[in-house]
């Protein structure tokens, strides 16, 4: 590898980049554009449940019954109506995603027997989301009905009947306040990378194809591990740029907590950005047209990385044939160490597997791509 | 520089089928033949950018089929393409190329400064190569080419679409090189550049039919050649079609070129029967053949082997 060729590749490849809006779109643009997609439009967080009110009794204990369903942010409380035709039309108009009905003897009821029903309908066209829903509904009714039993239990001078209860006292450790942000941003970060870094680098070898370039550059002395590494080292420079745009509007503008160090984050880095150039360039050699293969190169990169990288379905509920194929989608070990860098901070030693994963990965990649890119027109 | 038995295939057509070729020291050695005859193929192989499927090349002594890296940095080619990056201004191509050839800078600066006036560039150094007009496109690809002082230049159809200033330019460059020993193969379509070639191969169909000085080809053309020249040279080209003693017949814009058996004794029959057909023959001489006579007379229809 002679020192001053190389330079002289990735000096030309740089003022290529910097010269074509194309590249250069891709390169800055899409990094911003995509981290304000999906950094806002993605969230696995259920709130503000449209619920509908069937509330017959409108008594003060039901409308405080209603009341702690909106309190509790879970919910709001888009309708009252005063059918129960009423209700099954804005079930089926998708006004409302669930409806709570409050019979018409429910503050009676309480207050002889210190026990009454409830109703809550709910559409489960979106099984996940319904089941989140029914679980604060629950969380929701619990709260109340043990505010109400003590009450009952104060007006009858008895003490609530606590005898053979079992509290359970959740605690949740690494992303304490059960924001879903904090877990998909990581993700989005990998996503990001993944599919940039892949889209520049596939256009470097096939630019020189299209325009005709490459006949007179494989005339020369220049030998495929120079062209390789040259045209790399601008798109290493990019991604680099990229990869700390990404984090840095993670952490300070998504406060999304780091709990790591930064070392095994630019490390981990690091070896992902190769992997994805990699991919870019190798794709870059064997189509030779650039719009082909940043579209080979999109394929490849965006759906292991959005499907398969754990980023939004959970690896470990996939059929296991499907989990099998996930080992070898390079996002998902990115992901990982992502997620377990910011949120657990996590250090080089706890994710040695992922990390070595990468590292092999990385090798592959570049032994191939280095092999792949021939100085012959056939 | 020597080639031989070099055969090349792509899918079902047979581009190049056995050609030898021996080029010597300092010669200027010109390809011509018509489109398809073979000219890029047997360039690229001998720029060792395109491998043969069969056949031998030997560029001062290094084996280009087997080696053609070593051989690269021998050797400048010039795809007829333009080869260069059109984003990127005159000088950034010729550091780039001078770089990949480990040109040293001051010897770069030097020699970029002589190939440019000599090209007349010098002051579209910062202008981007893609705003260049085809002319001043060829001669900094010429430029790039000559930056590391090759031993061999190959140039693919170089001076296609160059406006003839340009072309004077680019010749007075490749007969500075040829003082300085420098071996230029090159291919063309242009009948006057052939002739300014020191030898040259008359490709068809993928093989040579015909390899000799200009001076010495056109002395094997065989039968005399006849100049007509008249008002409608069109009209009497297709009169004379068919004429007795008949060997060739070739439009040259405002006269006709035939190439005839005997001159002496044909020429009075052609004047009567252009005037038999109503056609006023102004002037009927014999003349020198051009060397696109020859071309036409050794590679057309009914040529010798």
């Amino acid at each position: 590898m002679n020192l001053r060729r190389l330079f002289a590749i990735a000096f030309k490849e740089t003022l290529q980049v910097w010269r074509d809006p194309r590249s250069l779109s891709i390169a800055l643009l899409m990094p911003l554009m995509q981290m304000v997609l999906l950094g806002y439009g993605v969230s696995l967080d259920i709130r503000r449940v449209p619920l509908c009110i069937y509330d017959q009794e409108r008594s003060q204990t039901s409308r405080e019954l209603v009341e702690r369903f909106v309190a509790s942010g879970w919910f709001i409380a888009v309708h009252h109506l005063a059918d129960a035709r009423a209700v099954r039309d804005a079930m089926d108009r998708g006004t409302c995603a669930g409806a709570v009905t409050i019979p018409v003897d429910f503050s009676r009821e309480l207050a002889s027997t210190g026990a009454a029903g409830v109703q809550t309908v709910f559409d489960a066209t979106d099984a996940n989301t319904t089941a989140i829903a029914i679980g604060y509904a629950q969380g929701v009714i619990a709260l109340a009905a043990a505010d109400f039993a003590a009450r009952w239990a104060a007006a009858h001078g008895t003490r609530p009947p606590a005898a053979g209860r079992v509290d359970l006292q959740p605690r949740v450790w690494f992303n304490e306040t059960l924001d879903s942000r904090n877990f998909i941003i990581p993700g989005v970060v990998a996503v990001i990378l993944g599919l940039v870094g892949a889209q520049l680098t596939s256009l470097t070898v096939a630019r020189e194809w299209e325009r005709g370039t490459m006949e007179q550059l494989i005339s020369t002395p220049v030998t495929a591990l120079e062209v390789m590494t040259g045209k790399l080292i601008p798109y290493f420079a990019i991604g680099a740029f990229n990869s700390a745009f990404c984090l840095c509007v993670s952490v300070f503008w998504f406060q999304v907590p780091f709990r790591g160090g930064l070392g095994t984050l630019v490390l981990t880095t690091f070896l992902f950005t190769l992997v994805v150039m990699g991919i870019g360039y190798l794709v870059s050699v064997r189509i030779r047209s650039q719009l082909g293969a940043s579209q080979v190169a999109l394929i490849l990169t965006m759906l292991p990385t959005s499907l398969l990288s754990g980023y939004t379905f959970p690896i470990d509920q996939m059929p296991a044939p499907i989990q099998a194929v996930t080992l070898l989608v390079h996002a998902r070990y990115y992901v990982t160490i992502l997620r377990a860098v910011f949120l657990k901070g996590s250090t080089v030693l706890d994710l040695a597997v992922p990390i070595l994963a990468l590292v092999l990965y990385a090798a592959a990649i570049v032994w191939i791509a280095a092999r792949a890119f021939r100085k012959r027109l056939d | 520089m020597w080639a031989r038995g070099l055969h090349r295939r792509f899918g079902a057509v047979a581009a190049v089928q056995g050609i030898d070729l021996a080029v010597r020291r300092g010669e200027i050695f010109g390809l011509v033949g018509p489109d398809g005859a073979g000219k890029t193929t047997i360039m690229r192989m001998l720029a060792g950018v395109l491998r043969p499927d069969a056949g031998e090349i030997r560029l001062e002594g290094v084996d280009v089929v087997a080696d053609p890296e070593r051989a690269k940095p021998l050797l400048s080619y010039m795809p007829q393409r333009f080869g260069l990056y059109e984003d990127l201004t005159v000088a950034e191509n010729i550091y780039f190329y001078a770089t990949l050839f480990a040109v040293p800078a001051p010897v770069r600066r030097a020699r970029s400064a002589e190939l440019l006036a000599a090209a007349g560039l010098l002051a579209f150094r910062r202008r981007l190569a893609g705003q260049l007009s085809g002319g001043m496109k060829q001669k900094l690809g010429l430029v790039c080419a000559l930056i590391h002082t090759p031993l061999v230049l190959l140039l693919d159809e170089p001076t296609t679409g160059v406006d003839p200033v340009s072309r004077r330019d680019f010749w007075g460059i490749l007969y500075g090189l040829r003082e300085r020993g420098v071996t230029i193969l090159l291919s063309t379509a242009y009948m006057d550049e052939a002739e300014r070639c020191s030898r040259l191969a008359l490709l068809h169909a993928g093989a040579i039919r015909h390899c000799d000085t200009p001076a010495r080809l056109k002395a094997a053309m065989p039968g005399a050649l006849l100049a007509v020249v008249t008002p409608d040279a069109r009209a009497a080209h297709a009169a004379l079609a068919g004429a007795p003693g008949l060997l060739g017949l070739l439009l040259m814009g405002d006269r006709v070129h035939v190439r005839v058996d005997d001159a002496a004794r044909r020429a009075p029959e052609l004047r009567a029967l252009l005037a038999g057909q109503g056609i006023g023959a102004a002037d009927i001489a014999p003349v020198e053949p051009a060397i696109e006579d020859v071309f036409v007379a050794l590679l057309g229809p009914g040529s010798p082997p």
